[in-house]
């Protein structure tokens, strides 16, 4: 059962918030998690070399971190039935000088939720999350469809 | 090297199976921050109903991104894969993804659209069971950022 009332959820309110943080060992445990091993995501050669400002995050790393606050609101991530987002700032993670990768404190990743939508005859509520890395939305139209 | 207009409308059939290990689910959970006990603990994803453990929502690009390489690898298909950019994602879940799940994947390119030098290509994956039971529908465009002018 869902700790969340579904009657009492009201367009435009707050789920919650939450700042994650990314280094670059979290970007090679994604790499290897999700099979996505292009080189952009760990090497800063190749990706100044292609024109990037330095190694980003994988998209799909900020999108599938920032769907936890959903799934921790609603206490269970099987009830995310929808989720899709468009990727438009890429989020640089720095290697700065004299810190190991592993425990560097990375590039912060605010998480805000708020429901956009409520479908009372489907049972469902669309969460729509804002995630700011340096100030800017690196996730535009990011949406999680929750049933209920 | 540019890409293929023609790959509009192209399929590409269900290539190896996928089995979802509680290992992966684990692993892939840690690797996007996700702490719910669901993606780690049988009990507690019993306790939501869940017969075996569930995958995060996002865990379906492993499987939606085997079947891109097919698209990748393709010759005829003209993608350089070092300058290709994710422009968007989207998961349509018609059940959880559960441990123990033997899945394929079959691809459809539905738009090629021209973008300068470049390209903008949507696929969507059809992944269901061995058994045929449809679990997730993904979709995803990428972007193949054209060669500057010299």
């Amino acid at each position: 059962m869902s700790p969340i009332d579904f009657a009492t959820l009201e367009k435009g309110q707050q789920i919650g918030s939450t700042t994650l943080h990314v280094n670059r060992a979290d970007l090679v445990r994604y790499a290897g998690a999700s099979g996505d091993f292009n080189p952009i995501h760990w090497n800063e050669r190749f990706a100044t070399d292609v024109g990037l400002p330095g190694v980003i995050a994988h998209g799909m790393f900020t999108m599938g971190a920032a769907v936890t606050l959903v799934a921790d609101w609603i206490g269970d991530p099987g009830a995310v039935i929808d989720y899709q987002s468009r990727f438009t700032k890429p989020v640089v993670v720095e290697d700065p000088a004299g810190t190991n990768p592993s425990e560097a404190d990375g590039t912060a990743l605010e998480v805000t939720g708020v429901i956009g939508a409520l479908d009372p005859e489907a049972r469902t509520a669309r969460v729509d999350l804002t995630v700011i890395a340096g100030g800017e939305k690196v996730l535009v139209k990011a949406q999680a469809l929750v049933g209920f | 090297m540019s890409i293929n207009p023609a790959l509009q409308g192209r399929s590409y059939p269900a290539g190896g199976t996928y089995v979802v290990s509680r290992e992966k689910i684990r692993e892939f959970a840690t690797a996007t921050h996700a702490t719910h006990r669901a993606h780690f603990d049988l009990e507690a994803a019993a306790s939501l109903g869940h017969a075996e453990l569930v995958a995060p929502p996002t865990f379906a690009i492993i499987v939606a991104q085997r079947a891109d390489a097919q698209l990748i690898a393709d010759p005829e298909a003209g993608i350089d894969f070092s300058r290709v950019v994710h422009a968007d994602q989207r998961f349509t879940l018609h059940r959880p993804i559960l441990a123990g799940d033997e899945l394929v994947a079959e691809l459809h390119v539905d738009k090629v659209r021209g973008m300068g030098t470049g390209a903008m290509i949507t696929t969507r994956a059809e992944i269901s069971t061995v058994d045929g039971e449809s679990v997730a529908t993904t979709i995803s465009s990428i972007l193949v950022r054209g060669e500057e002018a010299a």
